[in-house]
């Protein structure tokens, strides 16, 4: 059942989270670092697909995804351009988070006002 | 078990219930942030037959697109500090700490404000991102071929 595993994983993330942030002296900018270059490592070692075909949605949303992405980009960027693949092909599958993420905080900013 | 055990016992685990009940808040909230975007990633597959890798990047925009409208109104604060790394861990996490740090220096300007201090947050994740992806790529290709 994905929508139970969906949970299971994305539970999973966020409880090693937290359970970082409060056993250590870590602010959630570490952690959240922390979890983006584990996704890498992860990625590295050919575990973060395994983690999004079993939890689906709970891989794929978690901030490790973006390092996943980002080691799929330059891993796929070299066999597509060779070398220079490493630079242009980094940020290709991870594109859409970025981009994003920047418009809407962007257009946010800009029409909402700072709450206190 | 008699009285005086029991209050012993409530005496041991009291002081490591607030972690304890963090971490299982932790637990549920990701969990169910991760549940409903499974759901919304199943209709996208479902109802317009858009492949399943497409239908998570589209559900990455959603939930960017929620948690950034959500922290413009004020609420998502609130909730960050409850749920902790419920919130923080998703990528709702990532959108938030941009909209917020947008949000805080806009009042210093368009370019020595918004601009200079919009990635203030959400830098290290990008910086560390890239850093990792990239050499752990070339690692890859020397590994992997």
């Amino acid at each position: 059942m994905i929508f139970f595993n969906a949970f299971l994983v994305g539970g999973l993330f966020c409880l090693v989270g937290e359970l970082i942030l409060d056993n250590t002296k870590l602010t959630p900018g570490h952690v959240t670092s922390l979890f983006t270059v584990g996704g890498a490592i992860l990625s590295f070692f050919g575990l973060y697909q395994k983690l999004i075909d079993y939890g689906g949605a709970g891989a794929t949303m978690m901030i490790a995804n973006f390092g996943n992405l980002l080691y799929q980009g330059a891993y796929e960027g070299y066999h597509n351009y060779q070398l220079l693949g490493f630079f242009s092909g980094l940020l290709v599958k991870s594109s859409a988070a970025i981009v994003s993420a920047i418009v809407f905080a962007f257009i946010f900013a800009l029409i909402f006002k700072p709450k206190d | 078990m008699d009285k005086d055990e029991y209050k012993k016992l409530v005496k041991e685990m009291s002081p490591k219930e607030p972690k304890f009940r963090k971490a299982v808040i932790a637990f549920a909230v990701g969990g169910f942030v991760a549940f409903l975007g499974q759901v919304v990633a199943t209709i996208l597959q479902l109802s317009f037959a858009i492949e399943e890798a497409t239908s998570y990047i589209w559900l990455c925009i959603f939930t960017i697109f929620i948690s950034s409208f959500l922290t413009a109104l004020g609420f998502f604060d609130n909730w960050v500090s409850k749920c902790g790394c419920g919130l923080i861990i998703p990528t709702t996490g990532f959108a938030h700490s941009m909209t917020s740090s947008a949000l805080d220096v806009k009042k210093d300007g368009l370019i020595t404000g918004l601009g200079s201090s919009f990635f203030k947050l959400a830098g290290s994740v990008l910086l560390y991102g890239i850093i990792a992806g990239f050499f752990l790529g070339i690692l890859g290709v020397i590994v992997y071929g």
